[in-house]
């Protein structure tokens, strides 16, 4: 239930991006969503790739700072309201966001990724509504 | 003017037989009342008796900060605790401060010492000054305090942290002389000139000390303010500021001899080097009785000057420092060793994480930014945990330092390895 995102620190400086992007294409790793989170002094890219293992370990080889995170990847249909209506699952259950951004597939849908504070607790909740979450497998067979 | 003629322009032998005198009275003192002396002394075969003026001097044991240290916190004291009356203390290498103590004797002296230094920069019992150095632990601001008081001129103990309040009393009461560091003291000129107050203070004297600065610097200081600066030298391990302080000439910063007796020596092989070569420079007290320390190496590099002065004091001078023989960093007037940050770094989870201090001057303020590589144990995909990681850091670094340094977080293995000793310090203030 739960899927592997690769998270990279980059610093705030000509290139970094870059050079971590380089490195997974020569790793042939493609990247179906990401998301980038800056603050003044550095930056952190969290990404949902085709080979998360693969790209962390290049990218430690070439010497940054990679880690692999369980997140959700929650499907969500197309609708107005679809999004609000998950959320309020999980605030009324005192959990916290920690991170969240979009995932979109060929199909007309609008997924997201997300962390959310206590994760086992997160996806028990959102199965028991019936909430469909995306496994690495599906990852792998919808996006890549 | 000069505060104390008969001492400031003795005859160099008259001088030396004072200082003789004296040393031969602060060894008695030291091998009778402090265990670490007698030990050493008698480690090297030699007893009070075998001093018998300054010509013996360098028969005698070196002191290091780091023998403080290791008798913290008073274990060095040659006077009982009832008779110390105050305590002053100066961060250590290892977290644990450098304490010093003082007899009522000894802050007398001190006193004398800073008033001669004031008088030499023309300040007298007429002037109005502001002490603007920290008032507490740190020797500066009740050293300079004393001092004035001594010399009887009306002190307004400012302390620091307050810029506006000391403009704004500096031109409402009139203010003609100010002690501070000479950072601070610019940035204070800055102030004055963005307001337009320059024409508006009656300021004619600076004396200033407790960190480096250049001549450009003063010179800096003395065109904005329309002032005469003056360069302070003291620590703390010695008595505080007031152990040498430069003359209207500004040919050297004159060492108040009769107290303490300067040398100057070869750091690698520790022999004394002859007159006029650079080297350490090393005190021994005379006079101190609460912490009266022997050949303390200050690791401070120059070279002493015996040649009388213009302004007619016959006290050697000793030039403007050429650097130190140990890495430690003057920021904002604390002292600061790179291994305080390793030790500091080192309770963030058993390893030191790499690191650089980046030690800048902005706005003449001097800054601190220390760079930690981000290595995997420390590393998040949730930005609050990185911040919390730079605010523990931060956290310990002020608490070993007493310092706010701004951290920095930066990727693995992109910090500078160095092949022999490990490079932790880029220092781009220039200041030698």
């Amino acid at each position: 239930m739960f899927i592997k995102q690769l998270s990279v620190f980059i610093e705030n400086q000509e290139g970094r991006l870059e050079e971590v992007l380089d490195v997974l294409r020569e790793e042939q790793v493609s990247i179906i969503s990401l998301s980038l989170a800056d603050t003044s002094d550095y930056g952190l890219l969290r990404m949902i790739t085709s080979n998360p293992e693969a790209g962390q370990a290049a990218l430690k080889e070439k010497g940054f700072a990679a880690m692999l995170t369980d997140v959700l990847a929650v499907r969500l249909s197309h609708q107005v309201g679809k999004l609000q209506e998950i959320l309020s699952h999980v605030c009324k259950a005192g959990l916290n966001v920690e991170y969240m951004y979009a995932l979109s597939n060929k199909d007309d849908e609008a997924s997201i990724i997300c962390k959310i504070s206590n994760g086992d607790e997160a996806a028990e909740l959102l199965k028991s509504k019936e909430v469909a979450l995306y496994s690495q497998d599906d990852i792998m067979r919808i996006f890549c | 003017m000069i505060w104390n003629e008969t001492k400031e322009c003795m005859s160099r032998d008259e001088l030396e037989f004072l200082q003789g005198k004296r040393l031969v009275k602060v060894v008695d003192r030291v091998y009778h009342n402090v265990e670490f002396y007698r030990k050493k002394m008698q480690q090297m075969g030699i007893e009070p008796g075998d001093i018998k003026g300054i010509e013996d001097l360098h028969k005698l044991p070196y002191t290091t900060k780091n023998d403080l240290r290791d008798t913290y916190p008073f274990g060095l004291f040659a006077a009982p605790q009832s008779e110390i009356v105050r305590i002053h203390a100066s961060s250590g290498t290892t977290g644990k401060a450098t304490v010093v103590g003082y007899t009522r004797r000894d802050l007398e002296i001190w006193s004398e010492c800073v008033a001669r230094a004031l008088a030499q920069a023309g300040v007298t019992r007429n002037d109005i000054i502001q002490v603007a150095y920290g008032y507490g632990l740190f020797t500066g601001g009740l050293g300079a305090h004393g001092g004035a008081e001594k010399l009887g001129a009306m002190v307004v103990p400012m302390s620091t942290g307050n810029t506006k309040k000391l403009t704004t009393m500096m031109k409402d009461f009139g203010v003609t002389a100010i002690a501070c560091t000479p950072s601070y003291l610019l940035h204070i000129a800055e102030v004055l000139e963005e307001a337009g107050d320059i024409p508006n203070i009656k300021l004619k004297a600076a004396i200033c000390g407790a960190e480096p600065w250049t001549d450009n610097m003063r010179k800096q200081i003395e065109e904005k303010l329309h002032i005469h600066a003056f360069d302070i030298y003291g620590l703390s391990e010695v008595m505080g500021p007031g152990v040498a302080c430069d003359c209207e000439y500004h040919k050297g910063l004159h060492v108040y001899e009769d107290h303490f007796l300067p040398e100057i020596i070869d750091p690698n092989t520790l022999k004394p080097i002859g007159k006029g070569e650079s080297g350490e420079l090393v005190f021994t007290t005379l006079t101190k009785e609460g912490l009266p320390l022997l050949r303390y190496r200050t690791k401070d590099l120059t070279s002493i000057s015996y040649d009388k002065c213009e302004c007619g004091r016959t006290l050697a001078r000793i030039s403007r420092f050429k650097g130190r023989s140990d890495d430690m960093l003057i920021i904002r007037g604390v002292n600061v060793f790179p291994s305080q940050i390793e030790a500091a770094l080192l309770e963030m989870g058993g390893i030191t994480p790499h690191y650089m201090m980046i030690v800048d001057r902005k706005n003449n303020l001097d800054t601190l930014e220390i760079q930690v590589e981000v290595e995997e144990r420390f590393f998040s995909d949730e930005i609050k945990e990185l911040e919390s990681l730079t605010k523990k850091i931060a956290h310990v670094v002020q608490n070993a330092i007493g310092l706010a340094a701004k951290i920095k977080l930066v990727a693995p293995k992109t910090l500078e390895r160095s092949m022999g000793k490990a490079v932790h310090v880029i220092d781009k203030r220039n200041l030698v």
